[in-house]
């Protein structure tokens, strides 16, 4: 159905939901670029007051990709639960907000209505939203996960510790990983990036991985990331797989162009899960997204990519994952322009994924070709601690030498637990501090040149 | 503040030291990550604060610093074997609307498509077309990408014709499709500067394609990736281009079809598990 609303004397007509949500996103240039952006800010200010007028329930009506065609709105539809919705079914997107912001609100509510709400009810009440209300909102929900460690927990912050090599090389990886250990980072999961997808890189990775995390008995888990049916592979070739990955999207053509569909997801998580490595939880997904990829893929549907994003989180909560993030400024400048839009994208895609009920991270990043700079990832940071996030990602020296962009660094995460009081998964602190690297709050303590993990390359 | 005489009889305690050191610096020669940087409190020291700083702005001039053509033509003009260089630039018309619009960067401007409309109808089809360039690093374009021409061309088997390089500005590889399709390459190698990180910004790319024409799919090229001084050298640049070009004439293809065994050097695919497609150019 189309939809209108009167602003200043002008009447503004949208053709339809999908419409009505692009033209009241804020400004980002992957929407101009897919020419489903507002024309001017009067235009995107009427789109808001028209989408603060439409009922959440019209959303269940209106797919804003069309059944038919696609497995993501098919999953959304056939997974909503009517009695979580209910508390909110009679609210507008507009009162929804307000809702959200109320006392009424609360961490157990929250948790309630999640499995009501579909990916496209979030993203657009985060267009109504101001960064403040991004950041209060999502600080209430909760979602913990557990794999050997618990994750989520109130007051605290995991940090996925990213050892990428140019070459794949086990000896620079596990160089990577001692700094990172060294700095307190790995409770989320160690996770490399192979540059190669091949059998013997993985079977090198995930082994070299294993023995780290089983020699020093740490408690956390490691993942390679390589295509999800290479991890299946290794799975079937008895190799050490904790997390399974894959990155996805909010389509099922986008879903198709990183070469998956939702069926092999679910094998992958089946196989996961019989290896039954888990200690004291089976959340085993790992996902990554990012705003932008179903628009690169040509898969849009001419959806906003920010609800697109939002729909990606449908896919993940459905696999009930131990940590999913998004890769919020890697794609390039064409989606996310500048620091700005970079911020703002970071907070959605944090509150939407909370508020889904997705154990959400970010990788705070950027490249060297978008107008962002270290600045930039200081105030997304800062922001999404503020906002709880689950977990960030920390590379050292924030430089990605395989990938070739900016994350955050090991230093960045201390930064944010002493601004904070923020603390790491309680079983990997205890670990800290049984290795004498962490002090009973946390704290790094200074290390021994003889202190036992120094011998993790020998 | 003399209340406590005694206490001046004491040594003093010693003072934490400004910068804690990190005793693993030596796995340094492991890996070209950042490790060990050592800390300031919580945060990174300043000297290695300020080599980040260094690194980032070379990388954005890296990406903003426009190619200088006229000392590229020069250079070119120099190399043995090769015909007199042409000039075009995309439809993008600024540095910024070439990184805002990648569709603009795949088309030539109204000017250059006629440019080669003129042109074409003079030189004959050719084997294999060298297209230069910019992409995303001008530098790696300046520094690097004439002595792999000039490595290509004295590689060039006795059986193949070039035709003259093009060099491209504001270009995306896909710009190379419609150049060779007006110049009437069978082949366009499109060389390109590559996204920079931190640590290397003047890595060069090659993207081979069969029978270009506007339209092709990144799935239809086959790429050479990470050419600079630390990694993969002209000449085997080169010799890894004419290999798959041969292989390009014989299965009458590019992509995925064409499986590269010239060498087990990685190719450009460090990215295809993250959320773009690996060139995202």
């Amino acid at each position: 159905m189309s939809y209108q609303h009167t602003l200043d004397g002008r009447v503004w007509h949208f053709d339809n939901l999908a419409t009505l949500l692009a033209k009241a996103s804020p400004y980002r240039s992957g929407d101009v670029l897919a020419g489903v952006a507002a024309e001017s800010p009067v235009e995107r200010t009427a789109a808001k007051m028209a989408l603060a007028e439409v009922s959440l329930s019209r959303f269940l009506a209106e797919p804003v990709v069309p059944a038919e065609l696609d497995e993501v709105t098919r999953l959304i539809l056939d997974s909503h639960d009517a009695k979580a919705f209910q508390p909110v079914a009679h609210l507008t997107v507009g009162d929804f907000r307000d809702w959200l912001l109320g006392e009424l609100a609360d961490e157990a509510t929250l948790t309630a209505i999640g499995a009501g709400l579909t990916p496209e009810m979030a993203a657009a009440v985060s267009k109504l939203m101001r960064n403040q209300d991004l950041i209060s909102v999502a600080r209430k929900c909760r979602v913990v996960t557990r794999f050997r460690n618990t994750i989520g927990l109130p007051g605290t912050l995991a940090m996925r510790l990213q050892p990428n090599h140019p070459a794949d090389d086990l000896g620079g990886i596990l160089a990577g990983v001692l700094d990172g250990l060294m700095y307190g980072c790995g409770d989320a999961v160690i996770g490399v990036n192979p540059v190669s997808d091949d059998m013997t890189t993985l079977a090198t990775l995930l082994r070299g991985l294993d023995e780290v995390i089983d020699r020093f008995e740490i408690p956390t888990q490691s993942c390679v990331l390589a295509h999800v049916t290479s991890q299946l592979e290794a799975i079937e070739a008895g190799l050490p797989v904790d997390l399974v990955f894959q990155s996805i999207g909010g389509t099922e053509a986008t879903n198709q162009s990183f070469g998956i569909t939702l069926s092999l997801l679910r094998e992958a998580r089946e196989a996961a899960m019989a290896l039954g490595r888990g200690t004291i939880g089976s959340n085993v997904m790992y996902f990554e997204t990012g705003q932008g990829s179903a628009l690169s893929a040509d898969a849009h549907h001419g959806v906003d990519q920010q609800t697109l994003e939002a729909r990606a989180y449908g896919v993940a909560r459905a696999f009930d994952p131990l940590i999913c993030n998004t890769v919020v400024g890697f794609i390039g400048p064409e989606y996310l322009h500048n620091g700005k839009q970079i911020i703002r994208a970071g907070l959605e895609d944090h509150f939407c994924g909370k508020l889904l009920g997705l154990p959400i991270g970010c990788d705070a990043c950027y490249t060297n070709h978008a107008e962002a700079d270290a600045d930039d990832m200081d105030t997304l940071m800062t922001l999404l601690a503020a906002a709880g996030v689950t977990f960030l990602i920390g590379v050292p020296g924030a430089d990605d030498v395989m990938l070739g962009y900016q994350s955050l660094s090991f230093h960045d995460a201390l930064y944010l637990r002493e601004v904070f009081g923020l603390r790491r998964a309680p079983e990997f602190e205890a670990w800290l501090a049984t290795m004498e690297l962490a002090d009973e709050r946390g704290r790094l303590l200074p290390v021994s040149p003889r202190h036992p993990l120094l011998t993790l390359q020998g | 503040m003399t209340n406590d005489i005694d206490s001046s009889l004491e040594p003093p305690a010693p003072k934490p030291p400004t910068v804690v050191h990190d005793h693993w610096i030596g796995l340094r020669s492991l890996t070209p990550s950042r490790i060990a940087l050592g800390r300031a409190g919580h945060a990174v020291p300043t000297r290695e604060l300020l080599r980040a700083d260094a690194a980032h702005a070379r990388a954005r001039a890296a990406v903003h610093a426009p190619l200088e053509v006229a000392s590229l033509r020069a250079e070119l003009e120099a190399v043995p074997g090769l015909a007199p260089p042409l000039e075009v630039r995309s439809a993008a018309s600024t540095r910024d609307h070439y990184l805002l619009r990648p569709d603009l960067g795949r088309r030539l401007s109204a000017e250059s498509r006629q440019q080669l409309r003129d042109v074409s109808s003079a030189p004959a089809a050719c084997d294999l077309l060298l297209v230069i360039g910019d992409g995303l690093s001008t530098s790696a374009v300046q520094r690097h990408a004439v002595a792999v021409v000039t490595a290509i061309t004295a590689a060039r088997p006795a059986n193949w014709s070039l035709g003259p390089p093009v060099i491209a500005t504001e270009a995306r590889v896909a710009l190379g499709d419609e150049i060779g399709k007006l110049l009437r390459g069978q082949l366009v190698a499109m060389l390109i500067g590559e996204r920079p990180g931190l640590s290397c910004q003047e890595s060069l790319g090659i993207y081979l394609t069969w029978q270009p024409q506007p339209g092709r799919t990144d799935a239809e090229r086959n790429c050479l990736s990470n050419i600079h001084p630390g990694g993969l050298s002209p000449s085997d640049a080169a010799s890894r281009l004419w290999w798959l070009a041969t292989e390009a004439r014989r299965l009458a293809t590019t992509g995925v079809a064409l499986k590269d065994r010239s060498s087990s050097f990685a190719l450009a695919n460090a990215s295809t598990e993250r959320i773009t497609p690996p060139t995202a150019q």
